[in-house]
């Protein structure tokens, strides 16, 4: 197989090193990769595709034409990272998610971050992310962000910086779960020989943190998945986590409030539903308390959350500490609530509502990579050097026009990693998404997903604009 | 079990009985094709005709070829009982519910649907119908064994089991049918050997002819009749489907046999009753056609009870996907 004249081309590589060579933890899989006969690879990637297909992991993509089903490509060479690393990489992802709780709690209860003037109270109160809803409410247990999918990105120099902090849904799990099933498949000798951490007791973990929610009251609590419906793009994955963890899956019109208690429309008429993780956004949530028009929710389970009747999963209002402004104050946040240094260097981040920063950003839009603060997926973001000149004027005029909501970063010379392309190996730009359980202790994923940029050169890794997946091993000491 | 769960594995499962149902049809057709010396139309209307859907069938295609009438039942995207628009819809509704069923039954649901969808699927049916409508059915079975074989005998299990029994008893008195609109064409084939391989016909459109010979020998008009309506035991026999049914209603009410607690039980509580006591005499007597449209009636008078008892939800919007998508990703 080419491995053998694999090129780094000048980037950070994660399996070669600047001279191109394997680096110790990736040379037995490049080992074997470079002992196999020609085709042996491209048939086993064609083999992993058939599965995908076979088990129907799909996301649904619409357009103005036509709505498709798409398996999420999958690329069978893993990325892979030095138990070392990891466990700088997993202390510092507690850390920052136990100052973030610290500081939602904060941010709707005592404000005394405000107060003591740490962030700037307009910058928090003007965030559409933030809830007026919940002031004065305390979670069960004080926790807010149950579940995160923390973005991480290494540039080139190495350093591994946080991207963003997704907290409100986010996605993917579901991938590594099955990315790791296929790759067990695909490449069982290296599993034999290699030591990689295990990942497959999320579900269990996951159960376990929303069951821990429950009212105390509760002797057997009935747990189950909120999602919008067949028609969402993670659809699969709010099915799978469900199907994985043995509870039901709902969607709103299958929940009804009745005198503050929350329950499911059963063939045996009502049953009360005592944890619910929700995949809806907090702004559909509750039409009684948030957007009106909404028709996914569930119209008074806000009156039964605050009552303490349901536990919600993660906790409506706990947007207010992924949005991107917000996240420029993350290392403040963290030396506030915790008196710590971040273990986990943030990407230097530019607010456009701050006059001296936004006047930077303008005048380098060709070097940054601009992103509306409440969005993901890769939408509404502009990557300057690679936009053309009409598409950097249309956002300098987005930003003069609503400041509060864009900010910039460096562009980042992303980090690579061998990938399979049209049956040859090239490499390919990469991030990390682990996922974060706020229980006792809090659990990081060993891994998490490994999204790949697959068109050549391309920054941009999400499903949605031609992404894909590997599996991600964390190798045992 | 969630209500909307419950309808969704209910169709699933219809849906999939109906597709088998078709295929298998399809497939003693052709080889009935073969023996009679009938004129193609003759030979492939009635296919359409027990469907009830020959109006609609006659506006868009004409003309009854056999490749017509197996392109339309078959593959046709926008005849919602066309074996692929029953796959697509039994999937979809198993894609709704992964949660509940198993995986295995989810896999092999899929894999069906994506065979249908190559375009070498519908050469295949026109070069070799035996092959292709074999292959569908087996992969129907399957699901069929897999449900058996994988699902704890849960309320999901028995919605499941209710769809097909349903759609199965109907399909039966369908079958029995066709025999109905092959006669009359020309009366005086009745004694003759082709009368006979009619009838045969009949008992292989609902895989009966072995078993039915177990118990008969000799193919009789009557003795069809009696085995395929009324016989308690085998499982596509009307009288069986109904009578499993009701079980499968009274362990999900928890209500017991004999009695009911739901609109769905007295139904086909009803039905089976009026089944136990028939005789296949007053069958031709009454005539079996109308005694068969009579059947039929009851059964979609029990489905209707089944979605009444169970499913009704308070009205609720649909739900469709808008292209300034309500989400968000993360």
């Amino acid at each position: 197989m080419e491995l053998a004249t694999y090129e780094t081309e000048g980037f950070f590589d994660e399996l070669f090193t600047a001279s191109g060579q394997p680096r110790s933890i990736a040379q037995p899989l490049i080992e074997r990769i470079n002992q196999m006969p020609p085709g042996e690879m491209r048939r086993r990637q064609t083999a992993a595709d058939r599965v995908l297909y076979q088990m129907g992991i799909t996301f649904t993509v619409y357009n103005e034409e036509r709505t498709t089903e798409r398996v999420l490509p999958f690329d069978i060479i893993p990325r892979m990272i030095e138990a070392r690393d990891w466990v700088r990489i997993e202390s510092g992802l507690r850390q920052r998610i136990e100052a973030l709780n610290l500081f939602i709690q904060d941010v709707y209860n005592d404000q005394k971050i405000l107060k003591d003037g740490v962030i700037p109270t307009e910058l928090v109160l003007s965030s559409a992310a933030y809830r007026p809803q919940c002031v004065g409410f305390t979670p069960p247990k004080g926790i807010w962000c149950h579940i995160t999918g923390t973005d991480l990105v290494r540039d080139g120099d190495g350093v591994l910086y946080v991207l963003e902090d997704n907290m409100r849904c986010p996605s993917g799990v579901s991938y590594v779960l099955e990315n790791r099933q296929i790759l067990k498949r695909t490449f069982p000798g290296a599993f034999s020989t290699m030591k990689i951490q295990p990942v497959d007791d999320y579900p269990d973990r996951l159960f376990e943190t929303l069951v821990s929610l429950a009212p105390t009251h509760v002797d057997a609590p009935s747990v189950a998945v909120l999602t919008p419906g067949i028609f969402n793009s993670a659809y699969f994955e709010h099915s799978y986590l469900a199907k994985q963890m043995g509870v039901e899956l709902v969607e709103g019109h299958d929940l009804i409030v009745k005198d503050d208690w929350v329950f499911m429309r059963t063939t045996r008429g009502l049953e009360r539903v005592d944890v619910i993780y929700r995949r809806i956004d907090d702004d559909f949530l509750d039409p009684k308390s948030f957007r009106p028009d909404s028709l996914l929710g569930v119209p008074g389970i806000m009156d039964a959350y605050k009552k303490g009747r349901v536990a919600l999963a993660n906790a409506p209002g706990t947007g207010i500490a992924d949005d991107k402004a917000i996240y420029a104050y993350v290392h403040k946040i963290i030396k506030y609530y915790l008196d710590q240094d971040a273990i986990l260097p943030n990407v230097p981040t530019y607010l456009c509502s701050d006059p001296k920063d936004r006047e930077y950003v303008l005048a380098n839009l060709d070097k940054l990579v601009v992103k509306a603060v409440n969005e993901s997926g890769g939408y509404g973001m502009l990557v300057g050097p690679h936009a053309t000149q009409e598409e950097r004027a249309v956002f300098a005029e987005k930003i003069k026009g609503a400041p509060r909501n864009f900010i910039a970063q460096p562009t980042l010379s992303l980090s690579r990693a061998p990938t399979l392309v049209n049956g040859h190996i090239e490499g390919r730009h990469v991030d990390l998404r682990p996922y974060i359980l706020y229980s006792n202790p809090i659990y990081v994923m060993p891994g998490g997903l490994t999204r790949v940029a697959l068109r050549k050169g391309s920054l941009v890794v999400n499903s949605s604009q031609g992404g894909g997946s590997k599996d991600t091993w964390v190798l045992q000491d | 079990m969630l209500s909307r769960v419950a309808f969704t594995t209910y169709w699933m499962s219809r849906f999939m009985e109906r597709a088998e149902n078709v295929a298998r049809f399809i497939n003693v057709n052709h080889h009935l094709a073969l023996d009679l010396p009938l004129d193609e139309e003759t030979q492939w209307g009635p296919l359409v005709t027990v469907t009830g859907d020959w109006e609609e069938f006659r506006r868009r295609y004409g003309y009854a070829s056999q490749e017509n009438v197996i392109q339309f039942l078959t593959f046709d995207p926008d005849y919602p009982n066309s074996i692929y628009s029953c796959i697509r819809q039994a999937r979809e509704n198993a894609r709704t519910v992964r949660e509940a069923i198993s995986s295995e039954l989810w896999e092999v649901l899929n894999q069906l649907y994506l065979d249908l969808q190559e375009t070498a699927a519908q050469e295949r049916a026109i070069a070799s119908p035996h092959d292709f409508f074999e292959e569908v059915r087996r992969e129907c079975s399957l699901f069929t064994g897999l449900a058996v074989n994988t699902m704890t005998r849960n309320e999901a299990w028995h919605f499941i089991r209710l769809g097909q029994l349903l759609e199965r008893a109907d399909k039966t008195s369908r079958m029995l049918d066709v025999k109905y609109f092959l006669l009359l064409p020309e009366p005086n084939y009745v004694g003759t050997p082709y009368d006979s391989i009619q009838w045969s016909a009949v008992l292989k459109s609902t895989s009966a002819l072995e078993m039915y010979r177990l118990s008969y020998q000799r193919i009789s008009p009557t003795d069809v009749v009696q085995f395929l309506v009324l016989n308690p035991e085998f499982p596509r026999a009307i009288r069986y489907c109904v009578a499993h049914a009701e079980t499968c209603l009274h362990k999900i009410s928890g209500s017991q046999p004999g009695s009911y607690c739901n609109p769905a039980e007295q139904a086909l509580g009803r039905l089976r009753a009026q089944l136990d006591f028939a005789d296949t005499r007053e069958m031709f007597e009454h005539g079996l056609h109308e005694y068969l449209d009579d059947l039929q009636l009851k059964l979609n008078r029990a489905g209707d009870s089944v979605y009444d008892t169970f499913f009704a939800l308070p009205a609720v919007e649909p739900l469709v996907p808008s292209h300034s998508s309500q989400f968000q990703y993360q």
